[in-house]
C-alpha cells in the first residue's frame, strides 16, 4: 500500500508521479490531500486525466483493488477498515485538518505495518509529521520530499523535525523509489 | 526529536473491551468499524490521561458515571445545520412537494446527534408551510447529545457558517430570524421544536417503532461495518412507508446492502433513495 499526502503546492508533484506510474503499476495508491470542504470534489476526475491508472473519489466501505488510484474525499477522514476495504469518519478535525494525513498514515501502519509506504510532499502546515513518526515505529517505509524543492516547505520540514524519514528525496527520486516496488 | 507514543492498543484489547461493555452495560459496539473505534478509544485514552489500558477497562467496568462519558466520547457527534447545502437544496425543491401531498408528515432522524440537522428540516417544513402537519422523530443512543439537541442553543460562532448554508440550500429568509443570540449562544426559536420529538434510540439493538415517508441518517452508517449497516438498513426498509425517502451522508452508498433492490437513487449526486418495491 502507498499513501500520499500533500497539502499547499503539493498538487502537480502528485500529477507527475501519477503521470509516471506504468499502467501495470498494481501497488494501490491512496492520495490524501487537504482541500476547501465546500468546493466541488472534481479531483478524482482531474487526476484521471493525469494517469492510465484508474482514480476512484473513495466512499464509504470501497473495496481496495490492485492498480487503482484512491482519492480521499474532502471534509471526511479516510482510514482502513482492514486489508480490503476503507472506512471513513467524520470525525474532529486533526491540525485543523479533514482529511488528516496524520489519521491515514497512521490507519495505514495499524492495517499494513511494514507493507506500507508512506510520502509526504508540499504543504504549509505540520499534518503528516506524528503520521511519518507512527508509521516508522510500526515498521513502514517513508519518504520525505526534499523541502529544498517543495514549493512551500514548511509539511516536509515539520516531517523532518518531528517524524523523521527513511528518505529525503526530490521528486524525481520519489518516482524511482516508487517504481523499485512495481 | 521522539515524541511520547501513546500507549499501544491491540486488536485483542479492543475485543476485550467491547465485551465488558456489552455485559456491564448492554451497549453493543462489536459491528462497529474496528477502525473507526479504535480512533475513539485512542482519543478518549489521550484526552482521559489514561496510564494504561487496564485502568480503561477498570473504569468502564466499575464506573457508572465514567461510562456515561465513554458513550458520549465513543459516539462522534460532529454536525452542522444544513450540511451540504446542495443536498439541502435537493429536499427543499424536490422532497418536501412530495412530503406535501401527504395529510400527515412524519419523518425520522436517526442518529441526530446534537440535533442541528433536525432543527435544519424543521425550519424547511416551516417555510413550506408544513410543519404544522409534521412530525419529526429526533433520535440517537447518547443521552448527553440529546439533552443538547433538545435545548435547541448551538454556538453563536456557528451561525455565520449555518446562514451561508442556508442561502446556499436555497433560503430566501433572515436566517438570523430563527433565533435570539444570548451572550455566546444562539437559542433556536422554540416553535421550531414543538413538532420534534426527541428519544433515546440505538440503531443497533432497538426495533422500528412507526413508519415515515422520509429517514435522514447521515454519517452514522460509516461508523458501522457491513454486517450492520446491512441490518440497520433493514430497519429503516420495515420503517419506511412506500414512495418514502432514505437520505443518507455524501459518501455513503446503499449498493451492497440487501435493500437495494427495492430503492432507486433519485437525481443528483447526492445520497438520497425512493423505496420503490
Amino acid at each position: 500500500m502507498i499513501i500520499i499526502g500533500g497539502s499547499a503546492g503539493s498538487l502537480q508533484v502528485v500529477f507527475y508521479l501519477l503521470a509516471n506510474c506504468p499502467p501495470s503499476f498494481d501497488i494501490p495508491i491512496v492520495i490524501v490531500l487537504h482541500r476547501d470542504p465546500h468546493g466541488l470534489s472534481r479531483l478524482a476526475e482531474l487526476l484521471a486525466t493525469k494517469t492510465t491508472l484508474s482514480v476512484k473519489e473513495i466512499e464509504d466501505k470501497e473495496p481496495i483493488e490492485k492498480g487503482c488510484v484512491y482519492v480521499c474525499p474532502p471534509d471526511y477522514h479516510t482510514l482502513f477498515e482492514d486489508r480490503n476495504s476503507f472506512s471513513l469518519d467524520y470525525s474532529e478535525k486533526i491540525n485543523f485538518s479533514r482529511p488528516s494525513i496524520d489519521v491515514t498514515f497512521r490507519s495505514g501502519a495499524d492495517i499494513f505495518g511494514k507493507e506500507l509506504l508512506c510520502i509526504l510532499l508540499s504543504g504549509a502546515n505540520a499534518d503528516g509529521a506524528d503520521g511519518l513518526h507512527y508509521v516508522r515505529q510500526q515498521s513502514g517505509i517513508t519518504v520525505v520530499h526534499t523541502p529544498e524543492e517543495a514549493e512551500v516547505s514548511y509539511m516536509p520540514e515539520q516531517a523532518l523535525l518531528h517524524g523523521r524519514a527513511d528518505q529525503v528525496l526530490r521528486k524525481d527520486g520519489i518516482m524511482q523509489f516508487i517504481l523499485q516496488f512495481a | 526529536m521522539d515524541k511520547p507514543s501513546i500507549i499501544q492498543i491491540t486488536e485483542e484489547d479492543l475485543s476485550l473491551l467491547i465485551n465488558d461493555i456489552h455485559l456491564t452495560h448492554g451497549y453493543d459496539f462489536s459491528d462497529y468499524s474496528r477502525a473507526s473505534f479504535r480512533r475513539r478509544i485512542e482519543r478518549l485514552i489521550t484526552i482521559d490521561q489514561l496510564s494504561s489500558f487496564a485502568e480503561l477497562r477498570y473504569r468502564v467496568r466499575t464506573d457508572p458515571e465514567y461510562f456515561a462519558h465513554v458513550v458520549e466520547e465513543i459516539s462522534v457527534t460532529v454536525t452542522e445545520m444544513l450540511r451540504d447545502p446542495a443536498f439541502y437544496k435537493i429536499v427543499r425543491n424536490h422532497i418536501i412537494p412530495v412530503l406535501a401531498t401527504y395529510p400527515f408528515i412524519k419523518v425520522w432522524h436517526a442518529g441526530c446527534a446534537t440535533g442541528e440537522e433536525v432543527y435544519s428540516m424543521a425550519i424547511l417544513l416551516k417555510e413550506a408551510g408544513l410543519l404544522h402537519k409534521s412530525l419529526l422523530y429526533a433520535t440517537d443512543m447518547n443521552p448527553a447529545a440529546l439533552a443538547k439537541a433538545r435545548k435547541g442553543i448551538f454556538p453563536l460562532s456557528q451561525m455565520q457558517q449555518y446562514s451561508r448554508n442556508y442561502m446556499l440550500a436555497g433560503g430566501t429568509q433572515d436566517f438570523s430570524s430563527y433565533y435570539t443570540a444570548n451572550y455566546h449562544f444562539a437559542s433556536f426559536d422554540s416553535r421550531l421544536n414543538e413538532k420534534i420529538i426527541f428519544a433515546q434510540h440505538n440503531l443497533v439493538t432497538d426495533f422500528s417503532f412507526n413508519s415515515f415517508q422520509l429517514i435522514f441518517c447521515r454519517n452514522v452508517l460509516i461508523y458501522f461495518n457491513k454486517d450492520l449497516q446491512n441490518r440497520v438498513l433493514k430497519l429503516f426498509d420495515d420503517s419506511l412507508e412506500f414512495n418514502g425517502f432514505l437520505a443518507l451522508g455524501t459518501k455513503e452508498n446503499i449498493r451492497f446492502s440487501s435493500i437495494a433492490p427495492n430503492y432507486k437513487q433519485i437525481i443528483g449526486r447526492e445520497k438520497i433513495w425512493r423505496k420503490i418495491k
